[in-house]
């Protein structure tokens, strides 16, 4: 039984604990034994991408300390994860169990195929979804195949949607566009940061999506924010939600 | 005008008010996108693509790690030729170089087909000084020139003006018909007028986009044929270039013009890809190579592949922020992704929010022919403006906040628990105000009673019970 750390994002631990919840049971469903060491806090993320690298350093060795032990660690988002395993090398070289945490921290869906080499979740989701494809998991990754390369077309989170019975993946005009968050860059740049999520939005919307979804729970947050403000229909789950077998809150038809 | 751009602008305001032209920022948007989507069609013609740009990144940087040797290979073949070569370690020198070969056949007109070297050094308004007539002969750089405005991209400087406005523009300074906005008429009219330019030039300018080591030749790509028009004609022909331009062989050029018209526009090939190898009989042929802080990015072992730039324009083109917060935004000559690296490693203090004008979607660095890891390059440049002591006041001591907050499990989970309380209570214009950027268009997440770490530790217990 593969023993896992589950690392849940500050954010997801304070404002999304359903995305935690369904984090846990999807990995548990699979034979994993979880375990949430309550001592996590934050990635340091916020702090790097803003060039504060003195101020990350202390909660990258705060989230080693707390994760070296462990045989994986999992997280339900693609930022995260490669905050870890692409840009704690500048934080925590040469340290002991850097190298060993790189090797073995995964992005859920990420684990859920190359680890647990799943190939079908069971469960049922009978609505149209969009799949935004968040960029860190995408581009740093490569949890599918980005549009600019030229290269073999793949989409782990995608393969593993596609799976549930009833379920509509619908097409996208631009299929992996930034929504726009990028941390700090929301508040930072508010007025591009909003016209990218809307344009997003927008997408899913004439591709008559009834919910989008993602593996980072960060764009989903940006985008609600726009389309609750704006009274749109259209819903957002993360990934892990709809794999666990969650269905959208109130399914307007 | 470029040259006197001296008040600078923080990125977000200028961007605030490109957004705020709602109709205006999608069609932007829209038409860079059709470019981006044209290069995905043609780059995916190419069963080899991924390769070429492996084989084109590392040919440029081999030739940035002997770039000294290369230039002076270059030097004594291009000599060989007939061509007489200048070396300007500044803007200052490099113009005065252009002015006294001007001034030597006392030449009072030039044309000038598209350069971003001089963009760069600000040649025209030098000239201009000096009572030399530049014309620029691009059709997207002349209409910026009527317009006295910098270039907004690269590859298509015009790319941010309306037909209707050309059409206004024409009528004004060609006299072309009030309210004509027929594409092929505007250009016809263009095309006289520019004719005229052609054939009363005393001396032709061009960029250059490769130049080879090996033979000492250099080539200059156009779709408008107007390099080659602008140095048929008269009998001076002064290329500009900065070092970084170089490539070792003739083999490499294949990969390169086979990369660069693919991923600037979608088409296979620039419709002209002129080679020069020396001055036409009884004229003379000029090239000067440009510095310009280049050598300084060259030292920086983080930022050195940003000179891999062949400047085809695909970052711009891809980037969402560039594609919504137009080119004049970014107040540099090279705009966009590539230009938010470049203008800070010749004025950080200046450029410092640049490197911020990016949500990290790393587009940029997956687009690029020479795979510039730009989306990381801005990433350190964050940590550069940090450690120099750039950054905002308020984004400093809000990291210092958080590192604190977060640093402590208890002070995290309590600050949590109390926001998610007191936030629903709190009146609306608490929360949705001025200090809140987030929320002047964007609702907060809902405030949920548990956080999962509540959720968890109940779950166990209730667990543990059974």
């Amino acid at each position: 039984m593969p023993r896992v750390g589950l690392f849940i994002p500050c954010y997801v631990d304070q404002l999304y604990p359903q995305v935690g919840m369904a984090t846990l049971e999807l990995l548990e469903r699979f034979g994993c034994d979880v375990e949430f060491p309550s001592a996590q806090t934050c990635c340091g993320q916020p702090m790097a991408n803003t060039g504060c690298t003195n101020d990350a350093r202390p909660l990258a060795e705060k989230f080693l300390s707390i994760f070296k032990d462990y045989e994986y660690v999992v997280c339900p988002s693609g930022s995260c994860t490669a905050m870890v395993t692409h840009h704690y090398e500048e934080l925590l070289h040469g340290q002991p169990g850097y190298e060993e945490l790189r090797k073995k921290t995964f992005e859920l869906c990420e684990f859920l195929v190359d680890v647990l080499k799943v190939t079908k979740v069971e469960g049922r989701f009978p609505y149209k979804v969009g799949l935004h494809n968040s960029c860190h998991g995408l581009r740093e990754l490569r949890l599918g195949s980005s549009s600019e390369m030229m290269v073999e077309r793949f989409n782990k989170a995608g393969q593993l949607l596609s799976g549930l019975e009833g379920i509509e993946l619908v097409p996208l005009k631009r299929p992996d566009e930034c929504c726009g968050f990028g941390g700090t860059f929301a508040v930072a740049e508010e007025a591009v940061s909003c016209m990218m999520g809307l344009d997003r939005i927008h997408d899913h919307e004439q591709a008559g999506a009834d919910v989008m979804t993602a593996g980072d729970m960060s764009c989903l947050m940006h985008m609600y924010g726009l389309i609750t403000r704006q009274k749109k229909p259209i819903q957002v789950m993360h990934v892990a939600e709809i794999l666990a077998g969650r269905q959208p809150a109130a399914a307007r038809s | 005008m470029s040259d006197t751009l001296t008040v600078h602008h923080e990125h977000p305001d200028n961007a605030t008010e490109f957004v705020a032209d709602d109709s205006r920022a999608h069609w932007h948007d829209q038409s860079l996108w059709f470019v981006r989507s044209k290069r995905d069609k043609a780059a995916s013609t190419l069963p080899e693509w991924e390769e070429l740009r492996n084989r084109a990144s590392g040919i440029k940087r081999h030739a940035m790690s002997r770039l000294a040797d290369y230039l002076e290979e270059f030097e004594r073949n291009a000599t060989k030729l007939g061509v007489t070569v200048h070396w300007a370690r500044t803007p200052a020198e490099h113009n005065q170089i252009v002015l006294d070969i001007l001034q030597k056949h006392n030449a009072k007109k030039v044309v000038k087909s598209k350069s971003m070297l001089t963009e760069e050094c600000h040649l025209n308004p030098f000239l201009e000084r000096n009572g030399v007539e530049v014309v620029d002969t691009d059709l997207g750089e002349w209409i910026v020139q009527l317009r006295h405005e910098p270039p907004s991209h690269i590859v298509m400087p015009a790319i941010h003006i309306k037909r209707e406005e050309i059409g206004e523009l024409f009528h004004k300074h060609l006299g072309t018909e009030a309210g004509a906005t027929d594409p092929p008429y505007l250009v016809n009219a263009a095309r006289d007028e520019l004719r005229r330019k052609f054939l009363n030039a005393d001396v032709g300018i061009t960029g250059v986009n490769f130049a080879i080591a090996e033979t000492g030749g250099f080539v200059v790509c156009t779709n408008e044929g107007n390099a080659d028009l602008g140095v048929s004609l008269p009998k001076v022909h002064i290329a500009c270039m900065g070092i970084e331009k170089i490539i070792p062989r003739a083999a490499d050029l294949g990969i390169f013009l086979r990369l660069l018209a693919r991923s600037a526009t979608g088409q296979p090939i620039t419709t002209y890809s002129s080679h020069f190898h020396g001055p036409m009989a009884g004229g003379e042929m000029h090239i000067i190579l440009v510095d310009n802080g280049r050598s300084a990015i060259l030292s920086s072992p983080d930022f050195r592949r940003s000179l891999n730039c062949i400047r085809c324009g695909a970052c711009m083109n891809t980037c969402p922020v560039y594609r919504r917060s137009g080119g004049h935004s970014y107040e540099t000559t090279v705009p966009g992704p590539i230009g938010s690296i470049l203008a800070p490693s010749r004025d950080a203090k200046t450029h410092k929010s640049l490197p911020f004008a990016c949500s990290l979607c790393g587009s940029c660095s997956d687009v690029c022919p020479v795979k510039i890891d730009l989306h990381t390059q801005l990433l350190t440049w964050r940590k550069e403006i940090a450690v120099r002591g750039y950054l905002p006041l308020s984004k400093r001591l809000s990291m210092k906040f958080a590192r604190i907050l977060l640093g402590s499990t208890w002070l995290f989970t309590t600050a949590g628990r109390i926001g998610r309380w007191l936030v629903p209570k709190l009146p609306r214009f608490m929360v949705y105000n001025r200090l809140n950027a987030w929320g002047k268009q964007r609702e907060l997440p809902p405030m949920p009673r548990q956080s999962f770490r509540e959720l968890y530790r109940a779950r166990k217990n209730q667990a543990g019970k059974k």
